[in-house]
């Protein structure tokens, strides 16, 4: 489904993956790895070199916020653009449905983002991701900082959509987490990424 | 017309001021006396230096001579304008972007009053142009400065806010929105403001000097309201161009958030 060749930007070395359909590969390494970078790399956010294809198509020939809605990157510092949390989620009725599978009321869509916690944000933020309907999720670090039971209900959320042929290329640092989700593991080390063997 | 000319000795008693200021700043450990005194030296320079080149512009009547003084001017107003970024554009934008807006505002909008209202014979007459252009320059500048430093500042501040909308396949138009329209709007507000306060707080330089030169006042009040129109047109056309330049230079079409070409923060 997701096809990266030669993938390149300052600070990774060339990388290579075909990511299938349904797979979820884990990516591991120390901090200043490059993780993030790779991430958004694949995202198009930032200048890089090499090619990707979803579905056989060029990541070139689309443009790229139709990419990155395909391809979609949630970082680990959610970003709000507005003060009311309803204004991020388009679709409240759909928002309504998902939000309690993550342990939040849909109360929480007439909140302000100012009074949200780090972990509240963290899952709204995935929340609002999901309801893109991406074909492939780029997750930086989604469970960090959150309570064990927050951290089911996310992993329960990316089976089922695992289960739906979505693809998922996510950091964590999180061995167990590791080893529920993937079915690759990967690791990085100053910008080169290797097979994860361990 | 009932002008009164200044002797330099009437010049001279109103610098007793002061010096009367410094005594006062010594004397309560102010720490102001120095650079009270330079910046007094400096003006008195400065003035005297534009008055003696004002003469000879005057004088030589030469559309080249005095367009190398409006370039001159740009040029200084462009430096200013660069000093009073916190963030900066990396490279030749950081001077140019300002520079080329000033420019283009102060250019088109001087030549729109030269032609069309206040025609002067010829209609390049230093006398006329120069202090018109002078009025518009300081305004658009302090404008494009506002403007220009609250983007760049913001921009930093909102990166998190402006990646997530792109992350998520939002445009980097819709992207940018919120900051540029407040960028606009800190650059506006300023000519707002001094148009709305003009002639209850203050009569402005301008006219006071019609005024002390014996001209009627409501002739004087014409001429101030067709600064403050050109000043007011100017600052838009310079603050919305310089906005929307720097805003396309810090994104590409790829519809990224280019930091890159941010340089870092400038040390206080």
């Amino acid at each position: 489904m997701l096809s990266i060749q030669d993938l390149s930007r300052p600070g990774i070395k060339p990388f290579s993956i075909d990511l299938n359909e349904g797979e979820c590969v884990v990516l591991k390494g120390p901090s200043g790895a490059g993780k993030t970078l790779l991430l958004r790399a694949i995202a198009d956010l930032d200048p890089n070199k090499g090619s990707v294809f979803l579905n056989q198509v060029n990541k070139n020939e689309y443009t790229a916020p139709e990419w990155r809605r395909a391809v979609c990157y949630l970082s680990t510092e959610s970003g709000w653009w507005a003060d009311d949390v309803g204004i991020h989620f388009p679709n409240h009725q759909s928002a309504g449905e998902l939000l309690p599978k993550l342990g939040i009321g849909p109360d929480a869509l007439n909140w302000q983002v100012a009074r949200l916690s780090t972990g509240e944000r963290q899952r709204l933020a995935l929340a609002r991701l999901i309801l893109v309907s991406p074909s492939v999720m780029l997750l930086d670090e989604p469970t960090s900082g959150l309570d064990p039971e927050s951290e089911t209900m996310v992993e329960q959320i990316l089976l089922q959509k695992l289960a739906e042929d979505v693809s998922i290329l996510i950091v964590t640092h999180s061995s167990d987490q590791a080893n529920r989700l993937a079915t690759r593991c990967l690791k990085m080390n100053s910008g080169v990424v290797s097979e994860d063997i361990a | 017309m009932n002008f009164i000319s200044l002797s330099p000795i009437d010049v001279g008693i109103s610098a007793l001021l002061l010096i009367i200021n410094a005594l006062l700043s010594i004397a309560l450990r102010l720490g102001l006396a120095k650079q009270m005194i330079i910046a007094a030296t400096r003006m008195v320079i400065q003035l005297l230096l534009v008055g003696l080149v004002l003469k000879a512009l005057f004088d030589l009547a030469s559309p080249l001579f005095t367009s190398v003084m409006g370039l001159t001017m740009i040029l200084f107003s462009g430096r200013e304008v660069m000093a009073r970024q916190s963030r900066q554009l990396t490279g030749w934008w950081a001077y140019g972007l300002g520079t080329t807006a000033m420019l283009i505002a102060g250019t088109v909008v001087t030549l729109f009053a030269l032609t069309t209202q206040v025609r002067p014979e010829p209609w390049y007459e230093a006398r006329v142009a120069l202090p018109i252009f002078g009025m518009i320059l300081g305004n658009t500048m302090t404008g494009i400065a506002v403007g220009l430093d609250r983007l760049l500042t913001s921009i930093g501040r909102e990166r998190s806010a402006i990646e997530s909308r792109l992350a998520l396949g939002h445009t980097i138009k819709e992207a940018m929105s919120g900051v540029l329209r407040n960028a606009i709007r800190s650059g506006l507000i300023p000519i707002i403001n001094s148009m709305s306060a003009i002639g209850l707080v203050s009569i402005p330089g301008m006219m006071t000097g019609q005024i002390l030169a014996g001209i009627e006042p409501m002739e004087a009040v014409k001429y101030q309201l067709l600064i403050m129109f050109l000043i007011a047109g100017g600052t838009t056309f310079g603050v919305l161009g310089a906005v929307l330049a720097c805003g396309w230079r810090l994104t590409d079409n790829r519809h990224r958030l280019r930091l890159d070409r941010l340089s870092e923060t400038k040390q206080a």
